[in-house]
């Protein structure tokens, strides 16, 4: 059986904020899930089924939430799965959930992912509690400092990206932070958090969430506006440590964007993929993934990064939503990614849309960067093709 | 379009442990093995693999990831995680063959709760708003159903007692099970209440352990199977969250979910239900309709083993050993998540005819 048309016709998403006090958990999900199915112009009775992702329940400290938000999603009756990979987890998420389109399981699917980091505290999760201390950026950093020495990428690349993110962050008003002015002196002089991240090169701890609403070609066609289509998905996971291991460039990586770029039909990446929305919560991340996902050659990242390439309006750009580092709902930053690269094939993506964009490459990671989930959208089933 | 059918080709369970000396990834590792031996495949030859756990069994945030190495998970593989018991691992990667670029799918789920006290880590589960302070723990939530049921008239404190007496009969000569033996039911009731109206034996053991299924497509399946036992249909509902806008002596989203795997479109042998407190079982076969000739739990259920986080897999994988021993030729098995019984999972098995 082969697989059947999946098109993203709702996308909705809050305002990522430090703090969002004003709504509970079920509140804040439910805000995203609305936007989505407003755009979609459906009810929450027209959805057959629900797929839910976050990061760690300790994070919020609620077990298995989908439990308890059953009746803000408006899931009673229906079947709700609640997906977790670790930071790739709303990539993964909406991965399950276009699934259960094209295999005809489902006609009408809503996808929802989130974290409100500010019920708890994340880093100490991350950090490993008590014991621990490293972090996230603790964790990565020996691997950009790797990545910079492998490559003799110069040390402002890594800046020059956190102020790309930011200053895009701007024109996209959901986006957590908002720093249209901020320059590279800014970012080199900030305190230095885990060498070489300064502190404007890593993430904000952002409360926030996203939603999809997945359809069938035939339901699309009705839509209002004009849909994303899900031209191929992947996910790959490989083990955390080990000695034949490279963190710096994860086969899991590399073979996740062959599988996904082989199923859509994408034979020279940097030339057929007009805009990429990648998992960059340190600013390194972004040559690293370029070159870790064979989108260029060895060596060859931060040339494009240092010519402006990866720019809105460069040849090709790289989070034009600001990204990770301007909004990390952690959970919902996955799902961010492949909502964004959709919302960019749509046409609909405001001030920080890339100018005729037709195909777009979400992509998620997460762990020790040993999980990863992509897919590619198109603005037709045939937008790879029409790029030959 | 109606589904591909797919086969059970092998699985493998742990014993349930009240306290297991090896860690989670340890004790998965002989279980994963095992059901890839029964499938008689290279490891290499799954297309996807689908884990179920829980982080805060281990108390622990991205516990599932060290799980990884007990699937060998290099060179990298296709794979996800749900944080839902087995059963629904299971269903993704049902899911995931349907598409037909895979042929074969490794499901498992795992948990190691005994570090932790379910009265204090499950009414985490539970609206944190409003019950969680209250600490509604399972067997509290359990006890206000089983107190619904009494009042209504629908069941005995003795026939819940026969229901734990019969399971722990049953669950004699089961090398997983936890809890077993002869029991006289006029002396389970002459033992006090834990919570009223429920009393120890009304109640589950809390295990450690795991549970591994493999599924292939029909061709796969034929072609390394001599027996395989074929899933004629699966479906999940959850219901309502807030325990008191719920009729709790009923549960329509197994009945839905029942009607959605076409547990009534043919006779039922046995039923390997998620019945974790005794008076559960008159609701899930109300549920799903099953009569009194079908055998409910004969693997001895939930009741004398219950490894969070596979508890429901363990059904699908019971069902299936019971179909290949010849002790049945259709079987309903069904998970549960969430108290009392909001979430639902029905899957039904046949064998090859």
């Amino acid at each position: 059986m082969s697989a059947q048309p999946c098109a993203i016709v709702g996308i909705g998403q809050t305002k990522h904020k430090k703090r969002r006090d004003d709504v509970s958990l079920p509140g804040l999900v439910r805000e995203a899930a609305q936007r989505a199915l407003d755009d979609a112009e459906m009810t929450w009775t027209d959805i057959d089924a629900i797929v839910l992702g976050k990061a760690p329940d300790p994070f919020e400290g609620v077990m298995m939430p989908e439990l308890s938000m059953a009746d803000a999603l408006g899931a009673a009756g229906k079947p709700i799965l609640r997906v977790h990979t670790a930071g790739s987890v709303g990539g993964s998420t909406a991965i399950v959930a276009s699934n259960l389109i094209r295999t005809g399981r489902h006609e009408r699917v809503l996808t929802v992912a989130y974290e409100k980091q500010a019920e708890g505290n994340a880093q100490w999760g991350l950090a490993g509690g008590r014991s621990g201390g490293m972090g996230a950026g603790g964790i990565f950093a020996p691997w950009m400092r790797s990545f910079m020495t492998r490559t003799g990428s110069p040390a402002h690349i890594g800046p020059m990206v956190a102020v790309k993110d930011r200053r895009n962050a701007a024109k996209n008003p959901y986006a957590h932070l908002q720093m249209p002015n901020l320059t590279l002196e800014e970012v080199l002089d900030s305190p230095m958090l885990w060498e070489p991240i300064h502190w404007h090169e890593s993430c904000p701890s952002s409360d926030g969430a996203c939603a999809m609403v997945l359809t069938t070609e035939t339901i699309a066609a009705g839509a209002a506006r004009p849909p994303a289509w899900v031209l191929a998905t992947a996910m790959r996971s490989e083990l955390g440590m080990f000695p034949g291991r490279d963190p710096v460039r994860p086969l899991a990586g590399v073979e996740c964007a062959h599988a996904v770029f082989d199923a859509a039909g994408i034979t020279n990446p940097i030339e057929q993929i007009d805009v990429s929305e990648i998992y960059v919560p340190f600013s390194w991340y972004e040559p690293m993934w370029l070159e870790g996902h064979d989108l260029v050659g060895p060596g060859e990242a931060w040339k494009l990064i240092e010519s402006g390439d990866t720019n809105i309006g460069g040849k090709f750009p790289v989070n034009p939503s600001g990204g990770v580092l301007s909004s990390n709902p952690i959970g919902a930053s996955g799902m961010l990614r492949f909502a964004e690269a959709a919302l960019q094939v749509r046409g609909m993506a405001g001030e920080h849309q890339v100018d005729g964009a037709t195909v777009a490459f979400g992509q998620a990671y997460g762990g020790a960067a040993q999980y990863f989930a992509m897919w590619v959208v198109g603005a037709t089933l045939d937008a790879v093709d029409r790029k030959k | 379009m109606s589904a591909q059918d797919i086969a059970i080709v092998g699985y493998a369970q742990s014993p349930s442990w009240e306290r297991a000396e090896l860690t989670e990834v340890q004790f998965l590792f002989p279980v994963i093995a095992d059901a890839i031996a029964m499938a008689n495949i290279d490891r290499r030859a799954i297309g996807f693999t689908c884990a179920g756990s829980c982080d805060y069994l281990s108390g622990q945030t991205f516990a599932f990831v060290s799980n990884l190495e007990a699937v060998g998970a290099w060179p990298p593989i296709s794979e996800s995680h749900v944080e839902m018991d087995g059963a629904w691992a299971m269903f993704e990667a049902w899911i995931a063959l349907q598409h037909g670029d895979i042929d074969i799918a490794l499901a498992f789920g795992s948990g190691k709760s005994s570090p932790g006290d379910p009265a204090q880590i499950y009414p985490l589960q539970m609206d944190p708003y409003t019950l969680t302070p209250l600490g509604a723990d399972p067997t509290s939530l359990a006890a206000l159903q089983a107190r619904a049921l009494l009042d209504s008239g629908r069941i005995t404190e003795r026939e819940m007692a026969e229901v734990a007496a019969r399971n722990r009969h049953d669950a004699i000569g089961n090398p997983y099970a936890q809890v077993s033996g002869e029991v006289d039911v006029g002396a389970l009731l002459a033992t006090p209440y834990v919570t009223a109206p429920m009393r120890e034996h009304d109640l589950p053991p809390f295990s450690d352990g795991a549970c591994a299924v493999i599924m292939a497509t029909a061709e796969k399946a034929r072609e390394i199977c001599e027996n395989p036992v074929w899933i004629r249909g699966i479906d999940h509902r959850i219901e309502i969250h807030q325990p008191g806008m719920r009729d709790l002596r009923e549960s329509p989203s197994t009945a839905t979910a029942g009607r959605g795997a076409g547990v009534g479109d043919g006779p039922v042998d046995i039923a390997e239900l998620s019945v974790a407190y005794t008076h559960q079982e008159k609701i899930l076969k109300e549920a799903l309709g099953l009569g009194d000739g079908v055998k409910i739990n004969p693997s001895g259920g939930p009741l004398t083993a219950n490894p969070m986080m596979a508890t429901g897999l363990s059904r699908i994988a019971e069902a299936a050993r019971a179909i290949q021993r010849g002790d049945a030729k259709r079987a309903v098995a069904h998970a549960t998540s969430g108290q009392p019984l909001q979430q639902n999972l029905v899957c039904v098995l046949e064998g090859d005819s």
